[in-house]
């Protein structure tokens, strides 16, 4: 088995794939990225939470001209789990308006981004149909 | 807005579109030399200026221009505020008059962006050889593309199919129809960069950049400059009749910035900032949203249009759908929004569109609009918003007769 490495800290591979916020201690922002404070109300002390593995889309776009370097087309999202919004990719599904719609329900689901020179996969994270549900398809 | 009104006496815009043989100095001379000798002013009356050039902000271009216009010794602001650049140069002439620190200020934005193409993300870097941790989130290589969009009409995409899941009634069509709205205003501007009239078959039909914007439905990338002269009242009041008679009030100068909500982080929120700015212009303008004869607003694309007919309050709240197909904000309906041809077809240098779409407010005002003249126009409203973000709103309110 190949090392693995989670493409961003916030994405924990085992046991199973999530995504991990830091939630404000003081006033329960949720955010993913190094803070310095809290940008709600100030605080400077956080704990981590576990973010549902399912959601719904609230936006999407499918993106046809993007910079250099970046293979399209492809779809973008911001996806409600539970309460808190993520920003991803949708995955395994075609990136057209005929296989994806806002309020559809999608899961996490946990991609190849690429391996490095030293054999070295680093594993990415997206949202792929929630397979059976009255809105996915 | 506290203590004494400030008014325009003179502004200006370049036609915007491709200047291949003018620089931004040029441009932002030819926009200061215009606005000064429609207020008949000189750089000697000026106390103070501001200047935004976004794509230059480290240049120092209020420096670089004054070597052309005028070397008087006052103070220069060069201000960089994304895409609200304009709007922030003309508050910060504005805030030093009302500091009472001068009676007359100059603002100007300019850019060079024809041919820039897609804005936003910038060419992704090459992945390294080894995965190794870096930025805010700790990603091994870079984010855009692998994690969501960067690209402006990826991200104002998302704005607008994220109103269509909250009210409904929304489709690729709805967006397309605003773009249709925008160019077939843009054929009575002669300053437009594009004064082209397209179907809604040709804007739909079009190159696609990001579901649901086809071409047609960005921002225009231009050259282009705009400059506008404020003075006191106290000033105005010592000015030539015809002076007085031209000069439009400033009811309302805003500033706002994102607060935070939910989400804010992972798509960009440019609903309640905007919302923010235009009840606070409100207020200080003593003027409500029945009250506006025209609105120039940030069409950066026809997605960010239908959300900001909401949020500057023009309709009931998650009414922008039925608002549009209303008719309202064509020419010849309640409420013209931007006649202009906006950003789509007019075209966005990205500094000069703050300060632009407040020339085309005052145009009408003032009854100069010639072809495109919304008769009778007493009051309107410009709004800008750069990404980041920050958002500008001006009431500005023709002199009593």
């Amino acid at each position: 088995m190949p090392e693995k490495i989670p493409f961003v800290d916030y994405l924990v591979l085992e046991p199973e794939p999530r995504l991990v916020a830091h939630e404000c201690d003081s006033c329960s922002a949720r955010f993913f990225d190094h803070r310095n404070a809290c940008a709600a109300c100030g605080a400077v002390s956080f704990h981590d939470v576990e973010i549902a593995t399912t959601g719904e889309v609230r936006a999407f776009t499918i993106v046809a001209l993007a910079a250099p370097g970046v293979p399209v087309p492809f779809a973008a999202a911001v996806v409600d789990c539970g309460g808190t919004s993520v920003r991803a990719n949708l995955v395994n599904v075609p990136p057209d308006p005929e296989h994806i719609s806002v309020g559809m329900k999608v899961k996490l689901a946990t991609t190849l981004v690429g391996v490095d020179t030293a054999g070295t996969e680093a594993i990415g994270f997206g949202f792929e149909p929630l397979k059976g549900a009255a809105n996915g398809r | 807005m506290g203590g004494e009104d400030i008014w325009i006496v003179g502004i200006h815009m370049t036609k915007f579109g491709k200047h291949p043989d003018k620089d931004t100095v040029d441009l932002a001379s030819e926009a200061v030399m215009g606005a000064l000798g429609d207020g008949a002013m000189t750089m000697k009356d000026v106390g103070v200026l501001a200047a935004g050039n976004l794509m230059g902000a480290s240049t120092g271009i209020g420096q670089q221009l004054q070597k052309q216009v005028g070397q008087t010794g006052i103070p220069v602001y060069n201000v960089a505020n994304a895409c609200a650049t304009g709007a922030t140069a003309l508050r910060t002439a504005i805030m030093a008059l009302k500091a009472g620190e001068c009676d007359a200020g100059l603002a100007v934005g300019v850019e060079k962006l024809a041919g820039a193409g897609l804005l936003g993300g910038g060419a992704r870097a090459e992945d390294a050889d080894t995965w190794t941790r870096r930025g805010r989130y700790g990603q091994v290589a870079p984010i855009d593309g692998r994690i969501g969009t960067e690209t402006m009409p990826g991200v104002f995409a998302q704005i607008g199919m994220e109103y269509g899941h909250r009210y409904g009634g929304v489709d690729f069509e709805l967006f397309a129809r605003i773009s249709e709205k925008n160019h077939a205003h843009s054929t009575l501007n002669p300053l437009a960069s594009y004064q082209k009239r397209f179907s809604l078959e040709e804007i739909m039909g079009d190159v696609m950049i990001a579901y649901p914007n086809t071409r047609p439905m960005c921002s225009a990338n231009c050259d282009g400059a705009a400059a506008a002269v404020v003075v006191t009242d106290a000033k105005r009041r010592t000015l030539s009749l015809e002076q007085q008679r031209r000069a439009v009030k400033i009811s309302a100068s805003v500033l706002t910035t994102d607060p935070w909500e939910e989400a804010c982080q992972v798509l960009p929120n440019v609903n309640t900032l905007t919302r923010n700015a235009a009840a606070q212009a409100y207020e200080a303008a003593g003027i409500g949203p029945g009250d506006l004869d025209l609105v120039e607003l940030h069409d950066c694309f026809a997605t960010a249009e239908l959300v900001h007919y909401d949020n500057l309050m023009l309709c009931e709240e998650g009414g922008a759908a039925d608002y549009f197909r209303s008719g309202a904000t064509w020419r010849d309906g309640a409420k013209p929004v931007n006649v202009s041809g906006g950003l789509e077809s007019k075209g966005h240098p990205i500094a000069a569109t703050g300060i632009a779409n407040i020339w085309e407010i005052c145009h009408h005002l003032r009854g100069e609009a010639g072809e495109r003249q919304i008769e009778g126009a007493r009051v309107g409203l410009a709004h800008v918003i750069g990404l980041g973000s920050a958002c500008g709103v001006h009431i500005l309110e023709r002199a009593a007769a």
